[in-house]
Order: C-alpha cells, then sequence, then structure tokens
C-alpha cells in the first residue's frame, strides 16, 4: 500500500508542481492559535511538518529559536503537540504530518512510547535533527515497523559514499539541506547549485522522494521549483512574530502567506 | 559496566563514542558530520605524530609555563588539623587557568588543518581569554561566544579577550549563560564549518571534542605524578584528588593518570556547584541525582525537566555554571571510581575567605568549591593523609563578585 506521504508526492506530481511542505512550532504561539494556523494553511499544503519545540536547539536560527521559546513559555508539553496533530488529523482536508525534533525529547519520552503515540495520533513520519546516520538505523527501523516513516537529511557537507549508504537506508522521503547553515538562514549559494547536488541525489535514488529545505521564502521558491518538494519554515516564524508585534492575527497572515507560497510553485 | 586498565580512559569509547555504552555519542546535526569525521581522523593522526607532540610539548613548557607549582598549604593545613592539605597551583599557568592547555592543542590543530579562524564558547571567560591568546599566538581569526549574563559578572576576562584582539559575541537566548554560548557556537559552526574550527571549552559536546579536551588537560596529571616523587620518592599510600567539576576539564587532567591505581590509595572526588543554599537551582548534575539526556551532541547526566527540556542552572561561579557533565565524569561515577559532591555558593566563599586568609594563594571561585570539600573533610583524616586541591583558576577575574559578596575584605 502506498504511504500517505507517498501519495501526497504524487498528487503534486499529477499538477506539475512539487510538494510544498510548511514547518511551523507546535503550540506557536499557543495550543490553539498554532491548531488555527494548521487548519487554515491546510488547503494550500501537500504536507506538514510540525516542530516540538526544545529549549536548546543546536542547528536553528533565530526565527525558529523564537518561536520554540515562545510555545514553551506558554506552556507546551509533548501531549499537547500530540493533542494538536490528533485534533489537525480530523480536518477532512488533512495532510500527511511529520514531526521533527531534538532527540533528548523523544528519549525522555521513550522511543517505543513515543512511537506509540505518533502511530495513535496519525503523525506519519519523524524527522530527529541530532539523530545522524548511522547512529539513527535502529531507530529508523522502529520507526518503519510502526509506519513512520524516518527521515534521513543529507546536506552539502555530506560526501557521496555517506550520501549512497544513508539513502539506502532511508524510506520514502529524503530531506535535502541547501546550504550550510542553521535554519532561516539567507540564502547563501545559487539555485541552481542546490539544484545541481539535489540532481545528484535523485540519480541515486531516482524512485525516492527528495525535499529541499533551509533558507527558502517567497522571494526565491520559484527558481527551486523543479523538485520534488520544498519546505519553507523560518519564513512562518518570523511572519508570526511580526503579527504578534504589530498586534495583527496570525492565523489569516500566514494563510495569505503560504498561498502565496503556493502559487508561486505552480 | 567497568574501566579497563592501561587504556586511557579517553579511549575506552565503543565505536559509536560512547562510554560504558551509554555516555558519550555524537548527537550531531547532519551538516557537522563531515567536519567532525574530518577532525576525528587528523586527531587520530597528530596524537601519534612525534613532531606534533614535540610541538605541543614546547608550547606546553615555553608558552603555558608548565610544569606549574604543587605546593604544600601549611598554615591551612596546621589551622585545620588532621589531613595534610596540597594544591597543585593549575593557575600559574599562562593566562591564569587549565583552559590554556585545551585551547593550544586546539590552535594549533587548527593551523595544521589549514583554517584561520577558530571559534569557542566560554562561560567564565578564561576558555575564552585562553582561546583568543593562542589565537593571536598563532596568527588565527577568533570569535568567543559568551552569554550576556556572563559578560557582565566576569568582565575582567572579557577585557583580556577583547585586548586579544577576538570578538566576543554576546549570546541573548534563554538564561544567557554557558548552556546557551555553546549552543550559539555550535550553531555558528553548522554555518560556517568550511572555514571555522571550533574549540569546544571543557570535556563536553560530541566525542572528539571530549577526546582532544581530555588530551590535552591530562598534562596536569603528568606534572603531579613526577612531582609526587619527587616529595615522596613514591606515591603515598593515602591521597584524595579533589578537583571541582563543571564540565569536568581540569578534573579529568588532574586524574587521568591516577585511575588506574586502587581506590584505597588514591580517591578521586569531584565538587559540583550547588548553587546558593536557599535556592533550588543548581548546576550538580552527577551528585543531585540528574537523569540522563542528550545536551550539546552527548548523552550525559543532565539537569532536566520531565520532558526533557533543559533546566535553568545556578551558580556564583560561571566556569561551574552548566546544566550537563563530561561523558567521562558519567562513566567515572557509574563505575565507583570516583565520588561527587557539591558546595554552596557560601561554602565556597567560606573557603575563599579561608585559603586566602592563611596561603599566598587566589583561588578563583571554581576551585573554592574544592576546597570548600577539602575544608570539610581534613580535620577527620590522619596526619600522612595526602588531600590534594587543584587550585585550576585565579581569583582576579571574580573580583566583582568578590567586592560585593565579601565587602569586609
Amino acid at each position: 500500500m502506498i504511504s500517505p506521504i507517498s501519495l501526497a508526492f504524487r498528487k503534486a506530481n499529477l499538477k506539475n508542481r512539487p510538494a510544498l511542505l510548511t514547518y511551523t512550532v507546535a503550540g506557536d504561539n499557543n495550543k490553539k492559535k498554532s491548531l488555527e494556523i494548521l487548519n487554515a494553511i491546510t488547503n494550500y499544503i501537500d504536507i506538514c511538518e510540525i516542530g516540538f519545540p526544545h529549549n536548546t536547539p543546536i542547528a536553528d536560527g533565530g526565527q525558529i529559536q523564537t518561536s520554540a521559546y515562545r510555545a514553551i513559555k506558554n506552556g507546551i508539553k509533548i501531549s499537547d503537540v500530540f493533542d494538536i496533530v490528533k485534533k489537525y488529523k480530523k480536518n477532512k482536508n488533512a495532510k500527511p504530518v511529520i514531526l521533527m525534533g531534538y532527540y533528548n525529547m523523544i528519549y525522555q519520552y521513550n522511543e517505543n512510547k513515543f512511537l506509540k503515540k505518533c502511530k495513535e495520533v496519525g503523525v506519519n513520519g519523524l524527522i530527529v535533527v541530532d539523530l545522524p546516520w548511522p547512529e539513527n538505523k535502529k531507530f529508523a527501523r522502529k520507526c518503519k515497523k510502526n509506519l513512520v516513516s524516518f527521515i534521513q537529511l543529507l546536506s552539502p557537507t555530506t560526501s557521496f559514499e555517506r550520501l549512497k549508504k544513508i539513502i539506502k537506508d532511508s524510506h520514502d522521503m529524503i530531506y535535502y539541506i541547501s546550504m550550510l547553515s542553521t535554519t532561516g538562514g539567507k540564502l547563501k549559494v545559487s539555485p541552481n547549485d542546490i539544484l545541481k547536488n539535489y540532481k545528484k541525489i535523485k540519480k541515486l535514488s531516482p524512485k525516492k522522494k527528495c525535499v529541499i529545505g533551509f533558507g527558502i521564502t517567497e522571494k526565491n521558491i520559484s527558481k527551486l521549483k523543479f523538485s520534488d518538494g520544498l519546505v519553507v519554515g523560518s519564513q512562518i516564524s518570523k511572519e508570526i512574530s511580526r503579527c504578534l508585534n504589530n498586534r495583527q492575527n496570525p492565523v489569516t497572515n500566514v494563510s495569505k502567506l503560504v498561498k502565496n507560497l503556493q502559487n508561486k510553485i505552480i | 559496566m567497568k574501566l579497563k586498565k592501561n587504556i586511557q580512559l579517553i579511549d575506552q569509547h565503543d565505536k559509536y563514542g560512547f562510554w560504558g555504552g551509554k555516555f558519550g555519542g555524537s548527537y550531531i546535526p547532519e551538516t557537522l558530520k563531515k567536519p567532525i569525521d574530518d577532525l576525528t581522523r587528523e586527531f587520530k593522526k597528530l596524537r601519534k605524530n612525534k613532531s606534533f607532540i614535540k610541538k605541543r610539548d614546547f608550547y606546553f613548557k615555553n608558552y603555558v609555563g608548565s610544569p606549574t607549582r604543587f605546593i604544600k598549604l601549611n598554615k591551612l593545613s596546621e589551622h585545620l588539623g588532621g589531613g595534610q592539605i596540597w594544591a597543585k597551583v593549575v593557575s600559574d599557568a599562562n593566562g591564569g587557568a587549565h583552559k590554556i592547555y585545551n585551547a593550544t592543542v586546539h590552535a594549533l590543530i587548527c593551523k595544521t588543518m589549514g583554517k584561520k579562524y577558530i571559534i569557542g564558547d566560554t562561560g567564565a571567560g578564561y576558555a575564552g581569554k585562553m582561546l583568543s591568546m593562542a589565537a593571536q599566538k598563532f596568527g588565527l581569526k577568533c570569535k568567543i561566544f559568551m552569554g550576556a549574563k556572563d559578560i557582565k559578572r566576569q568582565k575582567p576576562n572579557c577585557d583580556a579577550i577583547r585586548k586579544n584582539g577576538a570578538e566576543i559575541v554576546p549570546v541573548t537566548t534563554g538564561s544567557q549563560t554557558l548552556v546557551d554560548a555553546v549552543s550559539e557556537c555550535m550553531r555558528y559552526w553548522v554555518s560556517n564549518c568550511d572555514t571555522t574550527h571550533m574549540c569546544v571549552g571543557s570535556t563536553v559536546g560530541p566525542n572528539i571534542f571530549v577526546k582532544i579536551c581530555g588530551w590535552s588537560t591530562a598534562q596536569i596529571s603528568r606534572e603531579l605524578k613526577n612531582q609526587l616523587f619527587l616529595e615522596f620518592n613514591k606515591i603515598p599510600k593515602k591521597i584524595k584528588l579533589i578537583n571541582c567539576v563543571g564540565g569536568g576539564s581540569s578534573a579529568y587532567g588532574f586524574w587521568s593518570e591516577f585511575i588506574d591505581f586502587p581506590k584505597s590509595q588514591i580517591e578521586l572526588i569531584g565538587v559540583e556547584a550547588g548553587g546558593p543554599q536557599n535556592s533550588k537551582l543548581h548546576a550538580a548534575p552527577l551528585s543531585r541525582g540528574a537523569k540522563i539526556g542528550i545536551l550539546h551532541g552527548a548523552a550525559s547526566y543532565v539537569c532536566q525537566n520531565k520532558e526533557g527540556q533543559i533546566n535553568e542552572t545556578e551558580s556564583i561561579s560561571a566556569g561551574l555554571d552548566y546544566p550537563g557533565v563530561s561523558p567521562i565524569h558519567c562513566f567515572l561515577k557509574d563505575t565507583k571510581r570516583a565520588k561527587y559532591t557539591f558546595a554552596t555558593d557560601e561554602e565556597a566563599l567560606d573557603a575563599y575567605k579561608l585559603v586566602t586568609k592563611f596561603e599566598k594563594l587566589n583561588p578563583s571561585l571554581e576551585p573554592s568549591h574544592a576546597f570548600a570539600e577539602a575544608i570539610k573533610i581534613a580535620p577527620k583524616l590522619r596526619k600522612d593523609n595526602i588531600i590534594i586541591v587543584n587550585s585550576c583558576g585565579d581569583a582576579k577575574k571574580d573580583r566583582d563578585i568578590l567586592k560585593q559578596r565579601l565587602p569586609i575584605k
């Protein structure tokens, strides 16, 4: 049976466009609002990445750090994160959900219990930022057993040999980090160079879906549209911050932003 | 879980970098895999390379100023009665603390690897000061990440860092102390790892940084071993080596040569920061029952909540004010080779007062925690028992805090 994540790519593919993935931090700026944001953007996206916030994030830039601190300050717990997913999944237009975060949160919750809970609320995939290959092999296998895709990350620093091995162990989706940066950095390499590396990965595994993330915004997303999927995160965090500072409604504004992102890749 | 004999502790990890199967490892983003693999390979080569060792020893002798003194604290011992108290005055080292060993080695590695930029984190400011010194000495451009709270409370060291031509990057996220400085430094490295070398200021972080730092500070115990032979003609029968533990780099350096000795002959005691007497916050994951967690790329005992969010810590000593601890110390704790306890802010201040009253020694607030333990146990010991405290930092940097907390002096 085809997985919901693969199905989402197939649907986007049929429309001749890359899949659009958004990343938002669960509980940003509070539990209710973050669910409202998900429900508001769900019609414009194909896959929904949701971050479980951690207070010592070693790979996130300023925007997502701000979102995470905001959510934690407002009391968000891991049980709330699962609750948000569960409620979002009740939306008849809900898209596949990928949870993303740092390993300590999973470790403290207990790997098996965490995956059971993922399965229960309808999580389709997992990205663990600080659990690289090959250390993640055991956990990735556990994910697969629970019908959760473990999404391997690749970066411009990943050697060709390593690339081959990671892809071999990956599930239906791979995540290519566009440049040497934390999340939300300014895109410091040209879209052409990014696509060159992307093609290298695709050549090794034409069937597996590969998304590109880090540094992608309204400004540059259309230049990367010849890919399987694109992730936008920090720009959304930034928009939420902007709305909160100007006492505007983040739900309508984020929704506008995401709609616009979709328009740029059609 | 068992310690092996005749193998340096820094090398007693498995292929994934875990000590005792569960402490350490390398929990890092994919982007850092390659720079960390490169560094691991380079270090493996360099530590066997005779000319690199020669270079290290040359700079340790002529730049750091090895060996540092080993002295008996006669008046303090007399006053307390009981065991003899000695000090290894590591604060004699160039710059005033043990951090110079790790900084010098990292600068040498950076230079060998052909990188021109070096970055590092700092809490008390000593790691930053020493890295800026070493960078200046070896012609490297240097950035130091430091929590905004620490910048305020350790001004003398900040002045020194700037004077050495390095840039201080203030970190204003979270608790604005060492934990945030390390995170920010790692984030900067993620973005600049192609041109920049990162120095982690203690025996914490991904496996390779624990190893490099431990390999560097081990110089302290090599010296001490020689000095013990010179002083006593043998290794005495009853020794207690007392050291403060934040990340744990000076403690590992102080102990490494003595780990193979039986516990009945050489006891290892680590003293963590217990924080203010009336506060719930502390920085003592080993001695106050913290659970294992992952912080800054390694698994260790970590002050954290149930969910895995890292707790805020509190200590008068910026150098010990860190929620995690070296995986090596977790391993030493669980194998019961070392014993860990804590001293409160007040106990450290009292110890500082007593030591400076009787001796010509000016230990910073970090080793004052170790002195607090020595003062506590000395009266209960027999005269032939030897307590050695690693006086690993100089109190010049604590000028402002001491003025405020000990106004009479």
